[in-house]
């Protein structure tokens, strides 16, 4: 043993000397101590100038870019609510949040600033709360130093070290269903340079539902524990309510724009393959970090993590956000839009036929007598099953309390012309079929069909599944069309 | 044991500060706790004892501060009792919209310590408390039964940003207890002492539920979330902290046990 000591002595100098150089030589990503102060990479010495209040806004909303160039100490105010809110039409749900909304704000602070964080806890809430930072290095993330009773308030202070993206969210017990319930939110720390400049920001969060009821089942709905143990969601959201990026809250952007969107994902369960129909993502930051991938169409995002995607919108029309785990964009409602305005760039973008594929889908064997009539209805069972059966399902009859049936259906039956609008442009709403009353969101089909296609598919479900017969001719959609959107 | 009881019971009903409150008796039994006190599932044994079927009112304690003056709101050391004490009444000893029959909340540890003193009890130690609310109208413990959970859950959800109802409106338990598990929650007399330390390593008791993964360390049973939910509410509170939703009930040892 006496023997032991002194050689474990020098093979512990050893590593001393090893562990010396090895620091210099990573300097820049070392910790060192210098007179009894820590020195950190990212840590750009003490905050500068007056305190900042953050201007903190409602999502998808984004606090403007930081123009500084010295480290300065921000003050954030976020209050925790549990609150009851729509998470689809007609569906409410008791929301845990912070500040009122699913996701909380995007907090935006530069690396090497000093975050003085305060979280009050609303007097009216059930639980207790806190924050957990994943921007924050420390124990818990602050998590610890935030346990707030309702009524109170909590203030801590951290140091941005690191630029990125990062997700905050609760982490008091039982922690899966804080976050369930919809307690989570995205801090951006920018570079001391900055995020290059973009035409729009947006920020978007995916998060997964569990309520007691089925989809769209009426009325407030709980929190279902089991659900979640089996990590069957019963809604897939951005930003915690069905339509909450569609329609009128679709983002915009502009012919030649470019747009940032800052991505999170909540969970509590999910990891989101998240993809821009239509786009590309000329940059990626992956998983929020630095690494900066280009030209992607799918990113993953996992729960608990984010990205952070900048994409080009050179033609017009509406690019759809989705899960591209895709059964959960159309049919848990983890879908958004970007509306892009301005002129048609044919160059780009152009539809060129729009006649029916003669011969295309079939072998060449077919007898050559095949009328219009014939072609017009496969193509029509074509479009049907391609697309229109995902939702109405391939008999036609709906889904209870989802989607309405077009068999044997009342309303198609009672006004056929007017099933052309619907399909051009979709549909939004309360409507009754059959007496049932059915509330949800059937998209827009006019910029995927043309014209032949939509009087086809129409024709072929009017002249099957039961219905009372009927054509629509290319001419009638083409009025409808040119003549904008009636609603 | 009949006899045992009856004398305690007569003792009760002799005692000066002994109020109209209907306590139950509660038979001595094991039973593992939800918590995972030291990291591991802890078997343990409950001494019989008395508990209130109900819990205190503000009815109850507007009686109990009439008298205890030092207790009111307003006169009390804020070192016992924080600026919401009593919030929900009109005025120190006028409870205005806070109606009588409701659960009185907004209480300190310190006060309801003090309230259940004053009739000769305890505050509940968290195990008592716990093995009395494992129970459903007919199991001493039906916490494995999914649906009773999730329907504990449920009520406790449905009752966002109100003040808890009045007692009694539900069935009593297994023991003949009411309003344990869904209306409130309830101060404990070692609440500070819950999470001693799942990890040795680390110092001092308390911080780690408050770590997100802490509190998957602090469980032993994770289905119990009605559970957890309150004793995260619990251990949030420092003693002299108060909360729209805690209120209290107390327990009485029975003599010679």
């Amino acid at each position: 043993m006496s023997r032991l000591l002194p050689s474990l002595l020098a093979a512990a100098g050893l590593l001393a000397i090893t562990a010396y150089i090895g620091s210099s030589a990573y300097a820049a990503h070392s910790a060192g101590s210098i007179n009894g102060s820590t020195t950190v990479t990212g840590d750009f010495g003490p905050p500068q100038g007056p305190p900042i209040e953050e201007k903190l806004v409602a999502p998808p909303g984004v606090p403007a870019p930081i123009h500084r160039d010295h480290p300065a100490r921000v003050i954030v105010r976020l209050e925790t609510q549990e609150v009851v809110k729509e998470i689809a039409d007609g569906v409410r749900y008791n929301f845990w949040t912070f500040n009122g909304t699913t996701p909380g704000p995007l907090i935006r602070v530069r690396q090497g600033d000093t975050v003085e964080l305060h979280l009050k806890n609303d007097p009216n809430s059930h639980m207790a709360h806190n924050i957990d930072l994943h921007a924050v290095m420390g124990p818990g993330g602050g998590a610890a130093s935030t346990v707030t009773p309702p009524g109170h308030e909590s203030v801590f202070t951290f140091k941005a070290l690191r630029s990125g993206t990062f997700i905050y969210h609760c982490a008091t017990a039982p922690v899966p269903m804080h976050i369930a319930n919809g307690m989570y939110g995205v801090i951006e720390v920018e570079p001391p340079e900055g995020l290059p400049k973009v035409d729009h920001e947006y920020y978007v969060t995916q998060g997964d539902f569990y309520t007691t009821g089925t989809y769209h089942e009426p009325g407030l709905q709980s929190f279902d524990m089991q659900k979640m143990l089996l990590e069957q969601p019963t809604y897939v959201l951005f930003n915690g309510r069905e339509g909450s990026l569609t329609g009128a809250n679709a983002l915009t952007s502009n012919v030649g724009d470019t747009v940032r969107l800052f991505v999170g994902n909540g969970g509590p369960n999910l990891v989101s393959s998240f993809h821009v129909i239509g786009g590309i993502f000329d940059n990626a930051n992956v998983e929020g970090g630095t690494l900066i991938n280009h030209n992607v169409q799918t990113t993953l995002v996992p729960a608990g993590g984010t990205t952070m995607v900048e994409l080009s919108t050179p033609v017009p029309g509406t690019l759809l956000l989705v899960d591209h785990s895709i059964a959960r964009a159309f049919m848990q409602g983890a879908l958004g839009e970007i509306k892009v305005s301005g002129p048609p760039q044919p160059a780009i973008y152009n539809k060129v036929s729009s006649g029916p594929v003669s011969g295309a889908a079939e072998p060449v064997a077919v007898v050559a007598e095949v009328s219009n009539a014939n072609s017009a209805m496969a193509d029509g069972k074509r479009v049907f099953t391609q697309i229109c059966s995902a939702c109405h399902q391939g008999n036609a009859m709906g889904l209870p309390g989802a989607f309405p049936p077009l068999a044997m259906s009342d309303y198609l039956n009672a006004d056929p012309k007017r099933a052309i609008g619907i399909v051009l442009n979709g549909l939004s709403g309360k409507i009754t079929v059959n007496s049932t009353g059915y509330e949800s969101v059937m998209p827009a089909q006019g910029p995927n069909l043309n014209d032949e296609e939509i009087a086809n598919v129409l024709t072929y479900v009017l002249n099957n599944f039961n219905n009372k017969g009927g054509s629509i001719s290319p001419a009638e959609v083409k009025a409808v069309r040119a003549g904008g959107k009636p609603n | 044991m009949s006899n045992r009881l009856a004398g305690c019971l007569l003792l009760l009903a002799i005692s000066p500060a002994a109020t109209a409150a209907d306590y139950v008796a509660i038979p001595a039994g094991r039973f593992v706790s939800a918590l995972a006190i030291d990291g591991s599932a802890s078997r343990i044994a409950i001494k019989p004892f008395t508990m209130r079927a109900e819990p205190v009112t503000n009815a109850e304690y507007l009686t109990f501060v009439s008298k205890y003056p030092q207790w009111q709101r307003g006169r009390v050391s804020p070192l016992f009792a924080g600026p919401q004490y009593l919030a929900a009444w009109q005025g120190p000893l006028i409870l205005g919209a806070a109606a009588q029959q409701q659960p009185v909340t907004n209480v300190s540890w310190f006060a309801a310590r003090a309230f259940c003193a004053n009739e000769h009890a305890r505050l509940p130690s968290w195990y008592e408390w716990e093995y009395v609310s494992a129970a459903d109208g007919t199991h001493r413990d039906a916490r494995q039964d999914q649906a009773r959970n999730q329907t504990l859950l449920s009520a406790i959800l449905a009752s966002n940003g109100e003040r808890p109802g009045v007692i009694g409106q539900h069935h009593a338990n297994f023991y003949g207890l009411r309003d344990l598990n869904q209306l409130l929650w309830e101060w404990t007399g070692d609440y500070a002492a819950m999470f001693p330390n799942a990890d040795s390593r680390v110092a001092g008791g308390g911080a780690l539920l408050a770590l997100c993964g802490g509190s998957a360390l602090a469980f032993e049973d994770k289905n119990q979330y009605a559970l957890m939910m309150r004793v995260a509410a619990l251990t949030a509170l420092k003693p002299a902290d108060d909360a729209p939703r805690v209120g209290f009930r107390c327990v009485r040892d029975l003599p010679g046990k």
